[in-house]
């Protein structure tokens, strides 16, 4: 079982081309996941105590605004990952996720992965090189959104 | 296989407006409406997708206006136009059946004509997409091993224009995929960046051309995530907007670096200075 999930991490666009042993010990912390259509893998202020990478189905990253109910902030894919907010504290979600469709995961223990990037530098540095790109470049995008780019008074 | 934006033929293009009668318009979005020209006398000489129009709203003023009609289609040429100012407003509130005038058409074309074999990714950002519609419509009906991808993006689901079209392309076997900045969960769709969809998109870097339009800082982004992906930036066509007067390569107002943009684009190819000119600010 341990072997068919480092399978599927060491194939996750995530962790792909990482040595076995890597995978493995992410696989160590984690079990299949599914999430029927409209269900939630995370909800705004619980604790963040997983992260998920997406196999099947797109996800919506949700926030709450008063008055329009529920806006959609991002879609994430197949290949993606959803939530990061359990790698600092307070370790608490700050969007819900939302499943689209039928969605399958293969779900990771925040607590044991942490704890083995701690116990393992090595591990936890190759960890970081691959979850900081996926920050710096959802916040890069963050960055050109602001820019209301097709709003009133974008040029075109 | 041509690599470079077609140059046009400017010599003969008129200063002189001809009339035209609005044949009919539809509306887009809540700020973008199509009007379709007929000639009332002297025809307007065929034009190529990519290039534009100089339209007047008669005591108003004129403005560039690319073609969003396909290239040889008959009957009226259609204009897609976005509300944003004086002459855009006048223009696109013109009621079927009133008169404007049209010069040109001035400017380089997407190419698509030397586009037989390559895969082709067409991203647009907002109305971006009404320049590049006539060169969606005629890469959708290549019969070679090309693929055609299209990348939209806009503000809100009800800011995408062109439902009907985006239907039509898809039938016809283009990878078309939307997405918007923000959107109520009914939406279905994707949200985000529209470099973000870039990834799910099936295509072979060395032997694809990317046509771009839309925001210059969108243009920038995709350019460079598609040049991240393996495809040549000398293969990467973006269309650029400046001020416009004469249209004609007279008047030096659409001037960007060494280029004037009514002659030597709006559609430039991407690499080299063009990318470096990219951001400089209007003169
Ligand atoms: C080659 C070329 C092709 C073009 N094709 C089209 C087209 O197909 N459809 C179209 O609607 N426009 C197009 N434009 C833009 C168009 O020429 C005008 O700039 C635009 O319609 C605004 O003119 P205006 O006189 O109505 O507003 P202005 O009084 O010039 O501007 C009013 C306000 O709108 C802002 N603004 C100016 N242009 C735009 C814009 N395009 N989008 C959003 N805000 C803007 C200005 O910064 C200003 O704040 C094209 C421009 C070029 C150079
Ligand atoms: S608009 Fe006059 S030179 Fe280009």
């Amino acid at each position: 079982m341990t072997e068919e999930l480092a399978e599927l991490v060491a194939r996750h666009p995530l962790f792909a081309g990482l040595p076995t042993d890597v995978a493995s010990l992410v696989a160590g912390c984690a079990h299949n996941a599914a999430f029927g259509t409209g269900e939630l893998l995370l909800a705004e202020g619980e604790p963040a105590e997983a992260l998920y990478l997406l196999r099947r189905g797109r996800v919506a990253l949700e926030i709450r605004k008063p008055g329009s109910g529920q806006l959609v902030v991002e879609t994430l894919r197949p290949g993606e990952l959803v939530g990061l907010s359990w790698l600092f504290p307070p370790h608490r979600w700050r969007t819900d996720a939302r499943a689209m469709e039928p969605v399958g995961v293969v779900s990771v223990d925040a607590a044991c992965l942490l704890a083995k990037a701690e116990a393992d530098p090595a591990f936890g540095f190759a960890l970081m090189k691959r979850l900081l790109p996926v920050l710096l470049s959802r916040l890069q995008a963050t960055r050109v959104r602001l820019l209301d780019l097709y709003g009133d008074g974008a040029h075109r | 296989m041509a690599r470079t934006a077609e140059r046009p033929a400017v010599a003969g293009t008129s200063l002189v407006p001809l009339v035209h009668r609005i044949a009919w318009r539809r509306r887009e979005t809540s700020d973008v409406v199509t009007i379709a020209l007929e000639a009332v006398g002297e025809s307007l000489a065929p034009f190529r997708a990519g290039q534009f129009h100089m339209l007047t709203a008669f005591g108003v003023g004129e403005v560039a206006i690319s073609v969003s009609g396909t290239p040889g289609a008959p009957g009226p040429v259609e204009h897609t136009i976005r509300d944003v100012g004086a002459v855009s407003h006048a223009l696109s509130h013109l009621p079927a059946g009133g008169v404007v005038g049209a010069r040109g058409p001035f400017g380089t074309s997407w190419g698509v004509a030397g586009l037989e074999e390559e895969d082709v990714v067409v991203i647009a950002g907002g109305i971006g997409l009404a320049p590049l519609r006539g060169a969606v419509h005629q890469l959708s009906k290549r019969r070679g091993p090309g693929r055609l991808t299209v990348l939209v993006g806009a503000r809100t689901p009800d800011q995408l224009v062109f439902a009907d079209d985006v239907r039509r392309w898809r039938e016809l076997g283009a990878d078309v995929r939307l997405t918007v900045d923000a959107a109520t969960p009914d939406w279905g769709g994707e949200v985000g960046l529209v470099t973000a969809l870039l990834p799910g998109a099936s295509f072979d870097p060395a032997r694809t051309v990317g046509l771009l339009c839309g925001p210059e800082v969108m243009m920038r982004f995709a350019a460079a995530d598609l040049a991240d992906l393996g495809v040549d930036s000398s293969c990467i066509r973006v269309s650029l907007e400046r001020n416009m007067q004469c249209g004609a390569g007279i008047c030096g107002h659409c001037q960007l670096g060494p280029l004037l943009l009514c002659r030597d684009g709006p559609v430039v190819t991407y690499g080299g200075t063009v990318a470096a000119l990219m951001g400089q600010v209007e003169r």
